[in-house]
């Protein structure tokens, strides 16, 4: 049968293939490496644009905030409790979106991101508010955002009706626990988003740039005569930035930590995890937008399109719950805003990976559609 | 295997309204230089990539060493080499790396590729690997991009008007080296717009406007002209061009030092008779002879000839 004694080559000749494009794809990052190794602008802004843009942005952007995600543990289950979470969600300052059974349940939504403030009626609610002599409930904050801090001080004053006669009128009615960052220190809040857009800063035009600096120098009429593949061009050159990129992780990890204190209360390892899927994400975004562009300038101008909505939108600089809900749709398709999400989660919430990976797979989706849809527009031909 | 490296029929590229490449037939054979001489815009550059599978024909269809064109362009990339009219190699990587780049992307085993780098490094007097593509000299840069075009040692090698920016001394090493390449088998394919270059073709194409207006080797061109040949010498070179310049039947005429080479139209019952009496006309004392065709004349002639 000619079939059995074929299979064996045919195998051995798909193998042989694949170690080739392995290979070339490896021929295509280290001449990228070299490239790189020899420009100097290139190395400036591996280095210097991070570091200038933590110095610059290490300083809080404080807003008006409403509608901040809310979970209530009701564990009184009194009628003052109630019309007490009424009132609150009468503010607008919150939207309670969650109910737990349980402080610690309350205090699980909050590391996992799923709310940034949290309700907590204790069990003697009824006799604190009888007795007056301290906050009868309790109002837990995510404090590794700038802004919901200070929004929540919008309901921490709400009176608790019908009033108890023995109520000092001066005394609140919650009392604030900010978690994550009990100092209200505004670096600690900036520095982790700001990760996510010194890298896709610096990430997507890396790659913008690069294929499009291939066509304009003449580069690219030699290679697509060669047998390289789409796809190993396009993995050969985004592989040594992502090395880059994790140098620029630990660059602002340091920086972050020896000029504003800022902690790392997870794991360092899932840091660099979602550091790397991120990179990757903007690397192939940059891609993706060096198949649209025919100049570099254009390249430019392209990227700079994608930062300000990506930068406005993501919640580093305004408060995610205050954007109309539009604006909070497409701020859900830009990896950023997941990326923020989850570097918050991570250094100042202590969370993990896991914790948060509902942030994470719509990057590895972003990912996944950015680089099939640069790789269809990327031909291997001149028309 | 075909005796012809490459066969076209009817090959047409359309830009929009622009007909860059209209429906050339060529049968070009094995070990042989073909040239395609033409003027900038003539097709030359958009023929060659349809040729190597980098642009879709509008019509017609190519064999390319027996692949078919654009359909099996990916069988063909290791066995053809293309040098580019721009020099389209790493400006930033030395010679040894770009060399070796290529010869990583063409998947040659590390020992055949360090071989193949070290002799292509010497048959092209390439004498600083370590000096980088961009600080080259014109010479130097081209015979690297050769040299990188060769890595894989194709059967078939694409040059785009290789020697634009070299001097002549170093195109003429560069056409040493054609021949060299040529005696182990290997088939070039070379456009140009040099007349010198043309004549040392074994066959070529003229091309114009998109168009193949004439083609065979360099002898019979000029033997089969499609025009007469005069040649004029006179002591009064600007009468004399004054007198021909409304002649009937003038395709062209250039000055060549102390003589003019004027082309008749083959309609022209007497050429050399109706030249004289054009002169005597405008009281030029002249001697006018029937000269041989160089391949400039062919040219002009083949280019002109149409547009009458």
């Amino acid at each position: 049968m000619p079939s059995a004694d074929l299979r064996p080559l045919a195998l051995r000749f798909a193998r042989l293939g694949r170690v080739e494009a392995i290979l070339r794809t490896m021929a295509i990052a280290r001449k990228e490496v070299r490239q790189l190794r020899r420009d100097r602008l290139t190395f400036g802004m591996i280095v210097g644009l991070p570091v200038l843009q933590l110095l610059l942005f290490g300083y809080a952007i404080n807003q008006d905030v409403r509608h901040l995600r809310a979970g209530v543990a009701d564990l009184s289950g009194t009628q003052r409790a109630r019309i007490l979470v009424q009132d609150a969600q009468a503010t607008q300052v919150v939207e309670i979106v969650k109910h737990a059974r349980s402080a610690a349940e309350l205090e699980a939504l909050l590391r996992e991101g799923a709310i940034s403030v949290g309700l907590l009626v204790p069990p003697d609610f009824e006799r604190r508010v009888e007795s007056g002599a301290r906050a009868p409930a309790q109002l837990l904050v995510d404090g590794s955002d700038p802004i919901v801090l200070a929004a929540s001080r919008g309901i921490i004053e709400l009176p608790v009706r019908p009033r108890s006669p023995a109520a000092r009128a001066s005394s609140p009615t919650f009392e604030v626990r900010a978690y994550y960052n009990p100092e209200r220190r505004s670096q600690v809040q900036i520095v982790p988003g700001l990760m996510g857009v010194i890298l896709t800063m610096t990430m997507v035009l890396f790659t913008a740039v690069a294929i499009v600096r291939e066509r304009e120098r003449g580069n690219l009429e030699l290679l697509i005569n060669t047998p390289v593949r789409t796809p190993e061009l396009m993995v050969g050159k985004i592989l040594p930035y992502m090395a880059i990129g994790m140098v620029q992780v630990t660059l602002i990890l340091l920086v972050g930590r020896w000029l504003f204190d800022v902690p790392i209360r997870g794991s360092l390892v899932d840091v660099y995890v979602a550091g790397l899927v991120f990179v990757t994400t903007s690397l192939t975004l940059g891609l993706f937008i060096s198949t649209l562009a025919a100049t570099q300038v254009q390249a430019f101008q392209i990227t700079f399109f994608t930062f300000l909505p990506q930068i406005l939108l993501s919640g580093f600089m305004f408060p995610f719950d205050g954007m109309p809900r539009a604006a909070q749709w497409i701020a859900e398709v830009f990896p950023l805003t997941h990326f923020v999400r989850i570097t918050r989660g991570i250094l100042l919430r202590a969370a993990t990976l896991s914790e948060v990976r509902a942030e994470v797979w719509p990057l590895l989706a972003f990912l996944a559609v950015a680089m099939a849809a640069s790789i269809a527009r990327f031909r291997k031909r001149l028309d | 295997m075909s005796e012809l490296a490459i066969e076209a029929r009817g090959l047409t590229r359309r830009f929009g309204d622009l007909v860059a490449v209209d429906h050339i037939d060529l049968s070009i054979r094995r070990a042989q230089i073909y040239g395609f001489l033409g003027p900038n815009g003539s097709g030359k550059t958009t023929t060659i990539r349809m040729l190597c599978g980098l642009l879709r024909p509008s019509a017609g269809e190519a064999r390319v060493l027996d692949a078919r064109i654009p359909r099996d362009a990916n069988k063909l990339r290791r066995k053809i080499g293309y040098m580019t009219q721009r020099f389209s190699l790493y400006e930033e990587l030395t010679v040894r790396e770009n060399l070796d780049f290529m010869g990583e992307i063409y998947s040659l085993p590390p020992a055949r590729r360090r071989r193949r780098v070290d002799a292509l490094l010497e048959e092209f007097h390439l004498e600083r690997p370590d000096h980088r593509a961009g600080a080259l000299s014109g010479g130097q840069r081209q015979r690297l991009a050769l040299a990188a075009s060769l890595i894989h040692e194709p059967e078939l090698l694409f040059l785009d008007e290789p020697t634009s920016a070299v001097d002549p001394q170093n195109r003429r090493e560069f056409w040493e080296s054609l021949f060299a390449l040529v005696d182990r088998g290997t088939t070039i394919l070379v456009s140009t717009h040099y007349m010198d270059e043309a004549e040392r073709c074994h066959a070529l194409a003229i091309l114009d406007d998109g168009r193949l207006v004439a083609e065979g080797a360099p002898r019979d061109l000029e033997a089969r002209i499609g025009a007469v040949v005069l040649e004029v010498e006179t002591e009064e070179m600007r009468g004399a061009r004054a007198a021909l310049a409304d002649m009937h039947g003038l395709w062209s005429v250039a000055q060549l030092g102390a003589r003019l080479h004027a082309l008749i139209d083959p309609a022209v019952a007497d050429p050399a008779a109706a030249v004289r009496a054009a002169l005597s006309q405008s009281g030029v004392e002249a001697r006018v002879e029937v000269a041989e065709a160089s391949l400039e004349d062919v040219f002009v002639a083949a280019t002109t000839e149409r547009s009458t």
